[in-house]
């Protein structure tokens, strides 16, 4: 057991695959001999040669495609992408083509992939550099998408991703990177894909989030003990497939619901678990279904007041939590 | 007739009572005859969809004509090994029903009916894969397979397996950021691959003029650090002999872009009408460049085969095509049960 960051945990999970299976490769911009911006692959060049880690020309199209490709031929490729914000170009094949390997060859091929994108803001990362892209993968049938929060999440997920024989998408939220530590056994373990976990639990109010928001729905719960409001804090931890017997129980104890997101308020993964809830929990509900998230604009911007200004964070979490508690 | 091995050559002269002719090393007499059956069955095929769609019975169809050649004389070349993979892209039913599969499977993918091979009528015709015969073909977004195809060769070089990685694609795909990407990479990577232009002009309707200021696309490969070659595609020997070439480079890291100049005979699909875009007169011409009238001549001129025996032949195909039509149009549509099928593998 050793205490580990998030980004610790994400190198030393890559590493411990890469060495249980040969067929694991990586690829993307700067990640054989600089060892990737986050330094997710450091030392991995020296350790499994270039046939294996693969400085890509800075083209996120061939990345993916690429990667896709070899998937077809007995790899296990790891595209990374360097910045969500950059995936755009790479999207035709993931979710133009990748999604649709199976079911569009009605399941002679499979695309064996795990998409690595750090995504997310709150790093004065502006515009280009602070990206929430999970919606446009959630709207997509034929993917996966894994959003861990911890460093023990992270390992447990990555682990399931990489030897998942269907493309996954690994949200990786930038900021927790070096934010976030925790115990990380050394041993082997995995945590299935598409489970949520109750990171707090409790009897008034569900409050669901993943990544970075999760700390602050915690950091909040803590602060409304005081006022003797007892959240349950749900962990998606996997965006698609969604736990949904997970969120639905505990909207039935709880009968109230909020959903924290960072990503745009519009089309959110927060929409549809509220119109899932509407339909499966109705009855159950003591008040409206809340979302506290990015506004719509194109993301969180460079200045501190204004990027401050589009996160939620523990305050407003706090107030929104106490509000509904109180309806 | 008299067959002699050219030792100076390396060809086989075939000697005849009216005309010699020389024929590629690996080529018999016997081999252009079956790979004229297999074109003539491709192009009765090609026209009895086209039919069927003027019916109402097959929705869309791409068809083929012209580029048959071209195709099949990449697969005389590649049946020689070593093990070849194809990243087809949709103006290609000489090579997928010259890779084996049959014409009434073919017939079961253009009418969307259960046993489609390719997708089980989830797709257009003859679009998705046939893994058994080494095709892979996922959408219909031109060039999007190209860095797949470059992705396969790369996990072939990875895992040392000794095969080379075809990806083909139109004069229209050569426009997408996709195929710079996948030629810039295989370059790089000296990956055992080929890329196949079947350049016929045209992007649906935008001539190659509007399209590259280059009168070749092949002249974009040294610029990847390509080996390219621009031939004739509707000629099936020179075809054959520029694949071996081209074979014998991948498979010795040598990338290759294979340029094939063909006519597309008919419009871009079902839906077209390339008179919007065509002179009349060009439409004319087109047959001058058709592959199966040239290959007929060869055989007649050369006295492979006779009349009587290429009309019995071409009697012989219409017979299997009617067989295969009336089977697959008797056939079921998918179960609606399996609508929610494979969208994930185990």
């Amino acid at each position: 057991m050793a205490e580990l960051s998030v980004i610790e945990s994400i190198r030393t999970t890559l590493w411990e695959e890469m060495k249980r299976d040969p067929s694991v490769i990586v690829l993307g911009e700067d990640i054989g001999q600089r060892g990737g911006v986050f330094l997710a692959t450091q030392g991995f060049l020296e350790e499994f040669g270039a046939t294996r880690v693969i400085d890509t020309p800075l083209a996120e199209a061939s990345i993916m495609g690429v990667a896709l490709g070899a998937s077809f031929n007995g790899l296990r490729p790891i595209p990374e992408v360097q910045f969500s914000d950059f995936i755009w170009p790479g999207l035709n094949q993931i979710i133009g083509e990748a999604s649709k390997t199976s079911y569009g060859s009605n399941g002679q091929l499979n695309a064996p992939m795990v998409i690595r994108i750090p995504y997310g803001g709150g790093i004065r990362g502006g515009l280009y550099h602070s990206q929430n892209v999970e919606s446009y993968f959630f709207h997509t049938p034929g993917l996966k998408i894994c959003a861990p929060s911890t460093p023990y999440d992270a390992k447990g997920l990555l682990k399931s991703a990489i030897r998942d024989n269907n493309p996954v998408i690994f949200l990786e939220h930038k900021k927790t990177y070096r934010l976030v530590r925790g115990e990380v056994p050394d041993q082997d373990y995995s945590i299935p894909i598409g489970k949520a976990d109750i990171k707090r639990s409790g009897q008034d109010i569900t409050v669901i989030s993943y990544g970075l928001m999760l700390h602050y729905c915690l950091e909040a719960a803590k602060l409304l003990e005081d006022k003797k409001v007892d959240s349950e804090i749900i962990d998606l931890m996997s965006l698609r497939p969604l736990d949904i017997p997970t969120i639905v129980e505990s909207v039935k104890k709880t009968g109230k619901l909020i959903i924290v997101h960072e990503d745009n308020i519009t089309g959110g993964v927060g929409a549809e678990i509220a119109a899932m809830v509407s339909d499966l929990a109705f009855d159950y509900l003591d008040g409206p279904i809340k979302r506290i998230c990015g506004p719509d604009i194109p993301t969180m911007p460079f200045a501190k007041s204004l990027e401050d200004a589009y996160l939620p964070n523990t305050q407003s979490i706090y107030d929104g939590i106490l509000e509904l508690s109180q309806y | 007739m008299n067959i002699i091995l050219n030792t100076h050559t390396g060809y086989v002269d075939v000697m005849n009572s009216k005309q010699d002719i020389t024929l590629p090393s690996g080529i018999t007499i016997d081999k252009i005859l079956e790979v004229y059956e297999k074109m003539l069955m491709v192009r009765t095929l090609d026209e009895r969809v086209w039919a069927m769609n003027r019916q109402g019975k097959v929705p869309i169809a791409a068809s083929c004509q012209g580029h048959e050649a071209a195709q099949l004389g990449t697969l005389l070349a590649a049946e020689q090994g070593p093990e070849c993979f194809f990243f087809t892209y949709y103006r290609d039913l000489a090579l997928k029903f010259g890779v084996g599969l049959d014409e009434t499977q073919i017939m079961l993918s253009y009418l969307g009916k259960e046993g489609d091979p390719y997708s089980n009528g989830r797709q257009f015709p003859l679009q998705g894969s046939d893994l058994p015969r080494n095709i892979i073909q996922l959408s219909n977004v031109v060039a999007a397979g190209m860095t797949q195809a470059v992705g396969h060769a790369l996990a072939s070089k990875i895992q040392n397996k000794s095969t080379v990685t075809m990806s083909f694609f139109g004069d229209g795909a050569s426009s997408q950021g996709e195929c710079h990407e996948a030629m810039n990479f295989a370059g790089i990577h000296k990956l055992p691959i080929i890329f196949i232009c079947e350049n016929n002009h045209y992007a649906i309707s935008v001539p190659q003029k509007l399209q590259m200021a280059i009168s070749e696309v092949s002249e974009r490969a040294p610029g990847y650090g390509l080996e390219a070659l621009s031939i004739d595609g509707s000629d099936l020997l020179q075809v054959y002999e520029t694949m071996q070439k081209a074979i014998d480079l991948a498979k010795t890291f040598n990338p290759v872009l294979v340029e094939m100049n063909v006519e597309r005979i008919m419009p871009h699909t079902s839906d077209d009408d390339h008179t919007r875009y065509r002179d009349l007169s060009e439409i004319d011409e087109l047959t001058s460049r058709d592959p199966l009238k040239k290959l007929e001549s060869l055989i007649l001129e050369n006295n492979l085969s006779s009349d009587i025996q290429i009309k019995k032949i071409k009697e012989a195909c219409i017979e299997r095509i009617n067989t295969a039509t009336t089977l697959a149009e008797a056939a079921p549509e998918p179960d609606t049960k399996t609508l929610m099928n494979n969208l994930f593998v185990e």
